[in-house]
């Protein structure tokens, strides 16, 4: 094959506006990057002037598909910079909601945003009628993820509970012994009938791989997801303060998000990121899961992210039901949140691993409590460099392959949706510096 | 009769509303017994182009949307914005109170001409808007309801009266009480006042009462002596291109 060219304007099944784009020319690859168009959104510029309490509700209006993910990295930056602390019970229950988002959204993508594709269905639609009991399992197990955000944040999208210091409100003994009862007698068994799916279909994802850094939060206790340092499969520890030494943000005229890179010409993020950097402290069932589906560190193979993503799911059912023993055991105390003991100039950083990635938001406050400046790290900037950088291999191994066209096009776009982009949350628009 | 085919569209918006629809489980199968879903990129692959009803997410933002939506609007026999960028510009519209080249420069610097953007506005300052599901994001009960009535012929109501009428009739504690600025007295009810009732102020998502007037929503703040430039804002948050307050007024 010599000359090639293939475009898929707004790539389906992904969150947001983005644009595959290959050109082979005279058996040279010229051009294979994935364009993103998605209007600019000027978050950061937006937020300047507000009070630390609204910080987390615009924020979260990044992404309505990452908002858990947005409000605690965005209350844990403002309780840095002010100096607010949590109690134990506000980690846990945090903690439980991330869990809960995480489940949700790797839900999403496992099943409706990827599944089409290992069934070479266009969506999840036609397999509603030809596997209707694995759509069905597929919205019970989403159902009840939402539920879970329901019950602690308040509502799925941009809950309406999660403010610097706690929670305005509090959920139940009874509602935890709900949660409980649900993951036990049916996240459990639906999980494991979804892995024994993944298996059979383990050998729709192409089998490429390539080398690349894969970052994530750990830390020694936990499968890292609410806190921990930044960890890197070539560089170690690094601490969250110094975000900036490991994101190192560019430009690329081709998108309107920009671009990350660290150690090497990029880096990724997200379930398979963190899989390869916290493998050891998978819960035991995960683990198991983990086993079987062959993911042991340091896996390379980027279309493998939604296998980690069914590993995690299990792992963070596992944590859920852990935590919630521990708040039922301690009891729900009636807690209000934590107000700042006075208002003061300040800058902090929050890092919280989403389902797509690592997040930071890092602002910096004026003495009345007003945002002077932000900036928010997206997991889907970090990652668009190393699609690109994937695509550069992947064209010619999938030409070694005597791959046609049409293969060639469906792999590109598995390759992309694998990745579980988040188009919208990429292009909020970063570092804005502020002129007065 | 064959099924109505209907068309989703996003455009400068967080996809909340989007997903907002998928989150709606086990009523989608049912849902896609009644309506032929032609277009969602989100969640389907084909795209189709010939529709009867197009539901709009998201602020228009850049001289692109604008055509787009022009195009849809020709073709929609019924046309719905779904959620507060669509409905009001929503979060989107805080950045038309700041200078837009600036916003631009320090944005794109050298390049601020590369990629035309203008204030983001909603699809009714656009093209003709027939319904309207309000919310950031869109309650997907209330969603489930306006496309009913769409299907059965009826028209889609929306409440007129505040959300602080449905906050009393649960019995919550005012959060004015606690010093807290809420938008409660002046926002369109509807979501039965879904963040009081969370213990959390109202942000005016769905937009204001019809009615609104803004010296008396003005009295019920000053009542409780909260900071002008602080109101304000929450004004604006998802608001601005409703509430003109002019800044001498209040500062
Ligand atoms: S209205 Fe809110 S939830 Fe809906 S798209 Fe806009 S920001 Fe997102
Ligand atoms: S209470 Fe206010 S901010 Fe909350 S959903 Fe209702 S209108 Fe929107
Ligand atoms: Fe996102």
């Amino acid at each position: 094959m010599n000359n090639l060219s293939i475009r898929v304007p707004y790539v389906t099944r992904v969150e947001g506006h983005g644009n595959i784009v290959v050109d082979l020319k005279e058996g040279k690859l010229v051009k294979s990057v994935l364009e993103i168009v998605e209007p600019p959104r000027y978050f950061e510029a937006m937020m300047k002037g507000y009070l630390y309490t609204d910080a987390a509700v615009i924020s979260s209006r990044i992404c309505g598909i990452c908002a858990v993910g947005h409000q605690m990295t965005s209350v844990k930056a403002t309780e840095a910079a002010l100096g607010i602390p949590v109690t134990e019970q506000t980690v846990l229950l945090r903690k439980l909601l991330v869990y809960g988002a995480t489940m949700q959204s790797h839900i999403l993508h496992i099943f409706f945003l990827a599944a089409p594709d290992l069934f070479n269905a266009p969506s999840v639609i036609p397999l509603a009628k030809t596997h209707p009991e694995t759509v069905k399992m597929a919205l019970r197990m989403k159902r009840l993820s939402n539920d879970i955000c329901d019950l602690i944040g308040g509502r799925t999208i941009h809950p309406n509970r999660v403010v610097p210091g706690g929670f305005t409100k509090l959920p139940t003994e009874k509602e935890l012994l709900w949660i409980k009862d649900k993951l036990e007698n049916q996240m459990v068994p639906n999980a494991k009938a979804s892995f024994e799916l993944l298996k059979s279909l383990a050998d729709k994802f192409p089998a490429f791989q390539r080398e690349t850094e894969y970052i994530g939060l750990k830390t020694d206790s936990e499968y890292a997801f609410y806190d921990g340092d930044i960890s890197s499969t070539d560089a170690g520890i690094i601490p969250v303060e110094k975000y900036r030494e490991v994101t190192n943000e560019f430009v690329v005229p081709h998108s309107t998000a920009k671009h990350a890179r660290h150690k090497r010409s990029s880096y990724a993020v997200g379930a398979l990121a963190r899989l390869n950097n916290n493998y050891d402290k998978l819960n035991p069932l995960a683990k198991e899961v983990a086993d079987a589906l062959g993911m042991k560190p340091i896996v390379k193979n980027p279309y493998l992210n939604t296998v980690a993503q069914l590993v995690e799911t299990i792992h963070v059912t596992e944590e859920s039901l852990k935590l919630i023993d521990k708040l039922l055991t301690d009891g729900i105390k009636a807690e209000k949140p934590i107000q700042p003991e006075k208002l003061r100039e300040g800058t902090g950083v929050g890092c919280t691993e989403v389902p797509r990635g690592i997040l930071f938001h890092e602002y910096t406050y004026d003495n009345r409590g007003q945002i002077v400046k932000a900036n928010c790290i997206i997991p889907t900037n970090q990652n668009a460099q190393n699609i690109d950088d994937d695509m550069k291999e992947l064209v010619p191994w999938m030409i070694d392959n005597g791959m046609n066209k049409e293969q060639m096009t469906l792999a590109l776009e598995m390759l992309v949706r694998a990745y579980d982009p988040c188009i919208s949350c990429s292009v909020h628009f970063l570092d804005v510096e502020f002129k007065e | 009769m064959s099924k109505p085919k209907v068309a989703f569209f996003d455009f400068t918006s967080c996809e909340g509303c989007q997903l907002s629809k998928l989150n709606l489980e086990d009523d989608l199968l049912d849902i896609l017994e009644l309506v032929d879903i032609v277009n969602f990129r989100e969640a389907i692959s084909d795209r189709g182009e010939d529709y009867e009803i197009a539901f709009i997410e998201g602020s228009l933002s850049t001289p692109h949307c604008i055509e787009r939506i022009h195009k849809i609007r020709r073709q929609a026999k019924i046309l719905v914005a779904l959620g507060a960028c669509a409905h009001i510009g929503g979060i989107n519209a805080i950045r038309n109170k700041m200078d837009q080249d600036e916003v631009r420069e320090t944005v794109y610097g050298k390049d601020k001409y590369l990629f035309p953007s203008i204030k983001a506005q909603a699809v009714s300052d656009v093209v003709k808007v027939d319904y309207y599901v309000p919310g950031c994001p869109m309650d997907n009960q209330e969603f489930k309801k306006v496309l009913s009535a769409l299907l059965t012929g009826k028209i889609p109501e929306i409440p007129e009266y505040s959300v602080c009428v449905e906050c009393k009739a649960k019995e919550n504690e005012c959060l004015y009480d606690y010093g807290i600025a809420c938008m409660g007295p002046i926002t369109r009810a509807g979501c039965g006042a879904a963040c009081p009732s969370n213990g959390h102020y109202c942000y005016g998502c769905r937009g204001l009462v019809p009615d609104l007037n803004k010296n008396a929503a003005k009295d019920v703040m000053e009542k409780y002596k909260l900071s002008m430039s602080q109101i304000k804002k929450r004004f604006y948050m998802f608001n601005t291109n409703y509430v003109n307050m002019e800044e001498k007024e209040y500062e």
